[in-house]
């Protein structure tokens, strides 16, 4: 029963390397574009001292060294986005179209594979419906809360305790849920679930084992975590709605709903795109919540996870990378429908 | 798209008298009304939270027959669980103190590196005229959009193998072993981090005022001076906000520590050990409730002392083009 602290050494030494390999690489960075453009001007001004004599052109120089420090601001983070980034998913697409080891190229059959095996299948529907139901259930619970609690008294602490959930991991949030979902054959109840079901005269429920139903009770979840980040967008949409418009329609007397629905909902249109098309991207690419709270068991698995158990549990390569990239595309489409709106908004 | 219209300004949260729109709704709906449901969803938010808080001070015994609730007319608390999760030497008991010093060797390297990048990038694409560098911009910012599970089967065998191109090493394999390993886990959180990172400064950085770049041009500074004497105090705001995401995004990972840091003990972080007892573990409530709230605390408490940045960014960040 203690912990030793000599065993964590180690670990803490790793965290000293890293901080140093940051005040190296930062620091040396900083120091190095001190040093190269001090060179750079003074091998400039003997170029001038040349040009001046014989009458060439300086201007183009001048350019040339904007370049030159663009570069280096731009060259780590050029160079870990190229590593990190887009030569892995050139890499994963190219992968997707091979077997499981990666030898031989196999065309679009893990394509073929993904719209054909039923529990893959399932695993897109499951995928559907939530990126259905979190943005769409989300983003109205964030309006509707944002316009009950504007100009309360208590707006601060409300809003407070409707985020909170966003600081939470989603490791986190699933076993908080997953004791509201607890489930005991007799007797008491420690689930509170189960136990508002029992008080009502009902039977106690295994609730994560029942699909579809425990589907819906993953997206629970979801929508708890992310409600707070939809309210908190659209407050402030709300808010910056201007005053003389709000007066206007006052003095013509329309009634609260019109008012909702034909001046807030219009004005907080662009601030409501934002916010469903980041809950879509997010509840796409969701992960944490199915595995820790059913590991994808009892039809509850989405796409993100299936790619985790096919590439790294069962050693497909082709048919995780698959199911990658058609996460990839699912995205295009929204974010495309994201930035033409931003566009339209601008013009108009 | 390097001058984004503020949709929603930084700072919008101040009142403007009795005339919102939503005021209106709300008063006309009947304050009173609205009040009471506000305070329901509030606390049915809460209670999920709370009901685990209780659980992890409850005796074992009683976790596991009775329901949480019944701690407010049966009071019996205890620090057993959080002794036991936190420092218990037996494999079944967590050992999370162990897993809670990864996350922190795990997260702070990982908030540092892109934040720092980031901002020499968003510097010069914001104020460093060069040809090609709207493309540029937009290229990083397209690249959001690329889901991580697209570079992680690659990325991992690039750790394990290095690159090789037509027979030639170009990069070594990295062989790392036991806590090592965080530098992969730096190393994919920098990477990952980037292109969100860059989007978040560049809308502040684009937005400060252009006549002071111009005149310090004017009296001979360089850029690097510019950016270490001019910008950098300036989006110290933003600075703080992009720290409170990156932070909390590293600390609450599981994905990204599953496949970098693997599951040993030297290495993975909280998420990842928490996953597993749940897995495992399910019905083991006095620990899963007490590691569950050990995983929580930090980031509340990052949230709670400086939930002004965090919301300030994420206007920032989500609502702007």
């Amino acid at each position: 029963m203690e912990f030793d602290f000599a065993d964590q050494q180690p670990k803490l030494l790793m965290l000293m390397y890293g901080l140093i390999a940051f005040v190296v690489v930062v620091g040396g960075l900083l120091l190095l574009l001190d040093v190269v453009p001090a060179w750079f001007a003074r091998r400039r001004e003997a170029q001038l001292v040349a040009a001046s004599a014989s009458g060439a052109p300086i201007t183009r120089r001048l350019k040339q060294r904007e370049g030159l420090f663009a570069l280096f601001f731009l060259l780590p983070t050029l160079l870990l986005l190229a590593i990190g980034l887009v030569v892995p998913a050139i890499r994963t697409v190219s992968l997707s179209l091979m077997d499981r080891e990666s030898n031989n190229w196999v065309g679009l059959r893990n394509y073929g594979w993904m719209f054909s095996d039923d529990s893959i299948v399932r695993v897109l529907v499951n995928s559907l419906v939530w990126v259905l139901l979190v943005p769409l259930v989300a983003t109205a619970f964030g309006v509707i809360y944002a316009v009950l609690v504007d100009k309360a008294r208590f707006e601060v602490v409300a809003k407070s305790l409707i985020f909170l959930p966003m600081a939470i991991s989603f490791v986190g949030a699933s076993i908080i849920w997953k004791f509201v979902y607890a489930y005991r054959g007799e007797g008491d109840q420690i689930g509170l679930l189960n136990q508002i079901v029992v008080t009502l005269g009902g039977e106690p429920k295994q609730w994560l084992l029942e699909s579809p139903l425990n589907t819906l009770l993953l997206i629970v979840i979801m929508i708890w975590i992310q409600a707070g980040f939809a309210m908190v967008v659209l407050s402030a949409a709300i808010k910056a709605i201007p005053g003389d418009i709000v007066e206007a329609a006052r003095l013509d007397g329309v009634s609260p709903w019109q008012m909702f629905w034909q001046i807030t909902m219009p004005s907080i249109r662009p601030a409501l795109i934002v916010v469903v098309v980041t809950l879509s991207i997010g509840s796409l690419k969701v992960f944490d919540i199915v595995r820790t709270a059913t590991n994808g068991n009892y039809d509850t698995s989405v796409i993100a996870n299936e790619m985790y158990n096919q590439a790294f549990r069962y050693g497909e390569n082709g048919q995780g990378s698959a199911l990658a990239v058609f996460l990839f595309i699912l995205v295009i489409p929204i974010v495309i429908y994201q930035i033409r709106n931003l566009r339209q908004q601008r013009e108009g | 798209m390097t001058t984004a219209t503020p949709t929603v300004a930084v700072g919008t949260q101040k009142t403007d008298g009795p005339t919102s729109t939503a005021g209106r709704v709300r008063k006309r709906l009947n304050s009173r009304t609205a009040t009471l449901v506000s305070i329901v969803i509030a606390v049915v938010w809460t209670i999920p939270t709370f009901g685990l808080l209780v659980s992890s001070l409850r005796p074992e015994d009683e976790i596991k027959t009775t329901g949480w609730w019944t701690a407010f007319t049966n009071p019996q608390f205890t620090l057993e669980n959080y002794q036991q999760v936190l420092f218990g030497r037996s494999s079944s008991s967590g050992q999370l103190a162990g897993y809670f010093i990864n996350s922190l060797a795990i997260t702070i390297p990982s908030v540092l590196f892109p934040i720092a990048f980031a901002c020499l990038a968003a510097y010069a694409l914001a104020w460093i005229n060069f040809r090609g560098r709207d493309w540029l911009y937009i290229a990083i910012f397209a690249l959001q959009i690329v889901p991580l599970q697209m570079a992680l089967v690659p990325l991992l065998k690039f750790f394990s193998t290095g690159v090789s191109l037509g027979g030639v090493t170009i990069m070594p394999a990295w062989d790392l072993v036991d806590e090592q390993k965080f530098a992969q886990v730096w190393f994919a959180h920098t990477c990952f981090a980037l292109p969100f990172a860059v989007f978040l400064l560049h809308n502040f950085i684009s937005q400060l005022p252009g006549d002071l770049m111009e005149a310090a041009r004017v009296d001979g500074a360089t850029h690097p001076k510019i950016f270490r004497t001019i910008v950098l105090p300036l989006i110290t705001p933003a600075l703080a906000a992009l720290g409170i995401f990156q932070f909390l995004w590293v600390w609450n990972d599981l994905l990204v520590a599953l496949i970098f840091a693997g599951g040993s003990d030297e290495t993975a972080p909280l998420t990842v050990r928490l996953a597993e007892m749940a897995g495992t573990r399910g019905n083991e409530w006095q620990r899963l409730t007490a590691g569950a709230f050990v995983s929580i605390v930090v980031p509340l408490i990052v949230f709670l002392s400086l939930q002004r940045y965090f919301v300030r960014g994420l206007l920032a960040g989500s609502v702007k083009g």
